[in-house]
C-alpha cells in the first residue's frame, strides 16, 4: 500500500491548511501521479479537489509539488519520485490556494500578459503568410513548446518574493520567443519594458526553472540571451 | 522600491555589480600576493604612498560600495517587502536602507581619509 500524503485547505471552512493521509493500493503497479489522485478521488474522498485535464503532458493543468519538486502529475510515474513507499503531494508553491491542490494563476497570467504574447508586425499582411527561413524558424526551438504550467515559476525564489514584479522563468522564455521571432518586429520596445531591476535581473541564475520543467525547456538560457539583446543594445 | 536601487536601471546595476566584482577580485589577489611574499611594514608603506596605489585602493573601495549596495538592495526587497512582512515593511525596509546606505558612505569616506589624509 502506498503512503499518500495530500494537502488539503477549503478556505471556506478551514482555519489552516494540513496534510491527510491515505493507503492507497497501487496494485504494485508503477501508474502516474494523476492516476493515484484519480484513485483517492473516486475510491477514497470525492472532495480532494485538482486541477488535471489533458492526462498526457500536453494542457499544463496538474502542475503540482510531487514529494518536493514541482512536476506534471500525469507524466510523473511513481518510480520517479517515490522513496520509502511515501507520495507527499502540495499545491505549487508561491501562489494563494483555491482549495486543496487548486491554485490562483492570475499573479502567473498577469506576468504573462505583461510579456504582450503575440506577434506585433506592422507591415501589411501578404497574401498568404509571414514566412520565415528554416534557420530563423529554428531559433523559436526550446521556445514555443512551453505549456504555461507554471512548475518553473512557482519554483522560482524570486518569483515567490516579488510575483508582482518579477516576470518569471515562464514569461521570460515566452518574452525571449518573441524577441528571437524574425516576423517580430517590436524588439525595441519590449526591450524598453525589461531593464527595470525586477522584470528580467531579479533572475539570479539558480536554474530551478531548468531543474523542474517537464517539456525539458531552459529559461535561464532564454534570460541570458535577453540580457545579452538589452546589453548589446544599451552598451 | 526601483527609486532606492543603486542607478535605477536594472540593465546597468546588472553590468556594475559584474565589473566591481573583476575590480575586486583584481584588489584582493594584488593584496593576498603582497602578503603571501611577506611584505614588510616600510615596503607596505611605499607601496600605499604611490599615486597608482591610492587610486586603485579608491576604485576597490568605490566597487565595494557599489557591489554591496546593489547586492544588500536586492535582498531587501526579497525579504523586507509588504508582500513578506505586512504594512510594516514599507517602514523596516527604507529604515534599514537608509542605515546601509549612511553605513557604505562613512566607510568611503573614511577609507578616503586614510589613503588621501
Amino acid at each position: 500500500m502506498l503512503q499518500v500524503s495530500v494537502y488539503r485547505f477549503n478556505p471556506e471552512t478551514d482555519a489552516a491548511p494540513r496534510m491527510q493521509d491515505y493507503q492507497v493500493d497501487t496494485g504494485g503497479k508503477d501508474l502516474m501521479v494523476l492516476d493515484v489522485l484519480e484513485m483517492i478521488k473516486a475510491d477514497y474522498d470525492a472532495s480532494v479537489t485538482y486541477r488535471r485535464s489533458c492526462r498526457e503532458g500536453v494542457c499544463g493543468s496538474d502542475g503540482l509539488n510531487i514529494n518536493g519538486r514541482n512536476g506534471l502529475a500525469c507524466i510523473t510515474p511513481l518510480s520517479d519520485t517515490v522513496k520509502k513507499n511515501k507520495l507527499v503531494i502540495r499545491p505549487l508553491p508561491g501562489l494563494p490556494v483555491v482549495r486543496d491542490l487548486v491554485v490562483d494563476m492570475s499573479l502567473f497570467y498577469a506576468q504573462y500578459e505583461k510579456i504582450e504574447p503575440f506577434l506585433q508586425n506592422s507591415t501589411p499582411a501578404p497574401a498568404i503568410e509571414r514566412l520565415q527561413s528554416p534557420e530563423d524558424r529554428a531559433k523559436l526551438d526550446g521556445l514555443y513548446e512551453c505549456i504555461l504550467c507554471a512548475c518553473c515559476s512557482t519554483s522560482c525564489p524570486s518569483f515567490w518574493w516579488n510575483p508582482d514584479r518579477f516576470i518569471g522563468p515562464a514569461g521570460l522564455l515566452q518574452a525571449y520567443r518573441f524577441l528571437a521571432d524574425s516576423r517580430d518586429l517590436a524588439t525595441d520596445e519590449r526591450l524598453a519594458k525589461l531593464d527595470d531591476p525586477f522584470s528580467v535581473f531579479r533572475c539570479h541564475g539558480i536554474q530551478n526553472c531548468v531543474n523542474v520543467c517537464p517539456k525539458g525547456l531552459n529559461p535561464t538560457r532564454a534570460i541570458g540571451h535577453i540580457r545579452t539583446m538589452l546589453l548589446n543594445k544599451a552598451a | 522600491m526601483q527609486v532606492t536601487s543603486f542607478s535605477r536601471n536594472g540593465l546597468s546595476d546588472w553590468l556594475i555589480q559584474r565589473v566591481s566584482s573583476l575590480i575586486l577580485l583584481a584588489y584582493f589577489l594584488f593584496i593576498g600576493v603582497q602578503i603571501g611574499i611577506g611584505i614588510d611594514y616600510t615596503s607596505w608603506r611605499e607601496l600605499h604612498d604611490g599615486t597608482a596605489m591610492k587610486v586603485f585602493t579608491l576604485l576597490a573601495v568605490g566597487a565595494y560600495v557599489s557591489h554591496a549596495w546593489i547586492g544588500l538592495w536586492t535582498v531587501f526587497t526579497d525579504y523586507l517587502t509588504e508582500y513578506m512582512l505586512g504594512a510594516v515593511g514599507n517602514v523596516v525596509r527604507p529604515l534599514v536602507q537608509i542605515a546601509v546606505i549612511l553605513t557604505l558612505v562613512v566607510y568611503a569616506i573614511w577609507v578616503i581619509q586614510v589613503i588621501w589624509g
